[in-house]
């Protein structure tokens, strides 16, 4: 076992901010929280600031002349600065959306719009003939919006395939990545192995052909300082309850001279320029992709979200869940009996360990788990294809985050034994082999 | 303990050793079903016997149910046990079964089964205290029930055509 060396966050402390990790289940088991890809906790920091909106500055945002709407628009657009400035980007290049399967959509739906959506939206355009460039790893909603686009448009939909390791498969790059790509969609880091693709060599080939680039970073931005100015992508989507902030928001970045050349997806209110009863002219971005009242309240907590995570230090949340990640992969690889899906080793991976337990369905071992207070996730993680590639129906899948412990990766890996010993699967090997 | 209530005996028994299991001929009708949250499939057979004459109804007899499926234990363990409910009987008490599982999965725990009716399949009210899993336990008698429906068309067709099983019950 390798030393567990105090690491650059006291997670110990840091737990004090969220409540919920006090909290037992189960009949008073202690909850250990290891389901962080699926949604993380959050700090009372971003709790009160949402609170704070709606008691004291709660007004709908870009509407009105009051003192409320003032603030509340005020505080709505202070909350893209400070969220933008978390990415490395500008204000005017942060869209919000619903979430980054909505923030994906809206570049999806963008693409096929701009077929009739006149000549200064042709920079979009996609047909017959053009292809659109995923991964085999990707979650579904980096995948099925993309299916849908070709479906609509008649564009030819390809994909890299993943090696055995878990690892982007680049060896056929020159043949994918082509004159006719027109995007290519891939995740930063793979919600399933952990993976961390090579975004800038991919997005290199892209734009030697004018292709545009969409990275999918709902599982890096909330653990590893990201910047939009050096990744080499044209769009980032992100989700804000992954990385401590509210439910219902996400973000869209995109280069401006792309949001600009982009025809809108969802139309309606605040959205637009000038409405006649038979047309309408669109606003700029990002108000052109912002119909209907925003979302500032949540807003507002996801800048809280981020307040929080620069304060304790992206590069020490990322230090921290390397640490824990290179102690998780020691832990479950001496596990008789375990297989982890994705790589073994922890270069360029996070702390997402999806594995199988040999004799024992993944629910099964979720369920042995939950009884013992550990909340992973079981099933395909919405990663369906990527599961088929591995010739496996599902796993069970932890995911690490800020505020988990050494403690959390021991009482997973004695959980998994205690699953094995329930199941009578394998032996379970002595203490010390 | 917790699990163990979830975990009964009769359920790790019929997952270790499942009864019934492995596609069979001849088949009235078949259905696929799929739990899209985690994968999990369940192909079943379904044989009936008209209780007399050529009027295929409720008083059919179940003459064989067959599967094969991959999943968790609480799956493979309620197929199992389905077949040995259901092969025998007649349709509209396999109906009566399914109404009672499907009731009593739904109970959050607090079903006192009647074990008359249910027999075995009792053992399963422990998983009805977890919702993730009582998608797992239906899966297989959701896809008896569609397959039974198909049977009786086809049964029916036959019967009034004297023709082959139809390409749509398959």
């Amino acid at each position: 076992m390798t030393a567990r060396e105090p690491g650059p966050i006291d997670a110990d402390k840091l737990r004090d901010d969220f409540e919920i990790l006090s909290r037992t289940v189960r009949d008073d088991r202690p909850l250990v929280y290891l389901d962080s890809g699926a949604t993380s906790q959050k700090p009372r920091q971003v709790l009160d600031a949402e609170r704070d909106f709606y008691e004291r500055h709660n007004a709908a945002v870009h509407r009105g002349a009051h003192q409320l709407a003032e603030e509340a628009t005020d505080h709505y657009e202070s909350a893209r600065a400070t969220i933008a400035s978390f990415i490395g980007g500008r204000s005017d290049e942060v869209v919000f959306t619903k979430n980054a399967t909505e923030a994906i959509n809206l570049v999806a739906y963008a693409m096929s719009n701009a077929a009739t959506a006149g000549e200064t939206y042709s920079r979009f355009r996609i047909g017959p003939g053009d292809e659109v460039l995923v991964t085999e790893m990707e979650h579904h909603a980096n995948l099925v919006p993309w299916q849908e686009l070709c479906r609509r448009t008649g564009a030819t939909l390809r994909w890299f395939s993943v090696t055995e390791e878990g690892r982007l498969d680049l060896s056929n790059m020159d043949d994918l990545v082509n004159e006719r790509t027109k995007i290519v969609a891939l995740a930063h880091q793979s919600n399933v192995l952990g993976t961390v693709n090579p975004v800038r060599t991919v997005a290199a080939r892209a734009h030697e052909f004018g292709a545009l680039v969409l990275l999918d970073a709902a599982q890096s931005v909330p653990h590893v300082p990201v910047d939009v100015t050096e990744l080499g992508a044209d769009f980032l989507a992100f989700s804000g309850h992954k990385m401590l902030g509210p439910n219902g928001i996400g973000v869209l970045w995109g280069r401006p001279e792309l949001l600009a050349a982009m025809p809108p997806f969802i139309t309606g209110g605040s959205m637009i320029g000038t409405v006649y009863i038979d047309r309408a002219t669109w606003a700029d971005p990002p108000q052109r992709f912002e119909a209907g009242v925003p979302m500032a309240p949540q807003a507002v907590g996801l800048a809280a979200a981020c307040d929080y995570l620069s304060a304790v230090g992206m590069a020490n949340v990322r230090d921290h869940e390397r640490a824990l990640t290179e102690y998780a992969l020691e832990r479950l690889g001496a596990l008789d009996g375990v297989r982890l899906l994705g790589p073994a080793d922890g270069e360029a991976r996070g702390g997402t360990f999806s594995f199988v337990v040999d004799d024992i369905h993944p629910h099964d071992v979720g369920q042995v788990l939950d009884d013992q207070g550990l909340a992973v996730r079981v099933g395909h993680h919405c990663a369906w294809p990527l599961h088929r590639r591995f010739e496996v129906v599902a796993t069970t899948r932890a995911s690490l985050y800020l505020y988990n412990t050494y403690a959390d990766v021991d009482a997973l890996a004695e959980g998994i034994t205690e699953a094995q010993r329930f199941f009578g699967a394998v032996p379970v090997r002595e203490k010390g082999r | 303990m917790r699990l163990d209530a979830m975990y009964q005996e009769i359920i790790l028994d019929h997952y270790r050793n499942p009864h019934n299991k492995g596609l069979r001929e001849p088949h009235d009708g078949e259905a696929h079903h799929v739990n899209p949250t985690c994968g999990d499939e369940v192909t079943l057979r379904v044989s009936l016997t008209p209780s007399g004459g050529d009027v295929i109804d409720g008083s059919a007899t179940v003459r064989d149910v067959s599967y094969d499926s991959m999943g968790c234990s609480i799956s493979q363990a309620s197929a199992s046990v389905l077949t040995d409910l259901l092969i025998g009987r007649s349709v509209d008490e396999g109906m009566r079964m399914l109404d009672a599982f499907t009731e009593m999965m739904h109970s959050k725990g607090e079903a006192e089964p009647d074990e008359d009716v249910l027999e075995d399949a009792v053992a399963f009210v422990g998983v009805s205290k977890y919702p993730a899993r009582i998608k797992c336990a239906l899966l297989a008698w959701m896809a008896w029930k569609d397959a039974t429906v198909q049977s009786m068309q086809s049964v029916s067709n036959d019967s009034r055509e004297g023709g082959d099983v139809p390409e749509s019950a398959s």
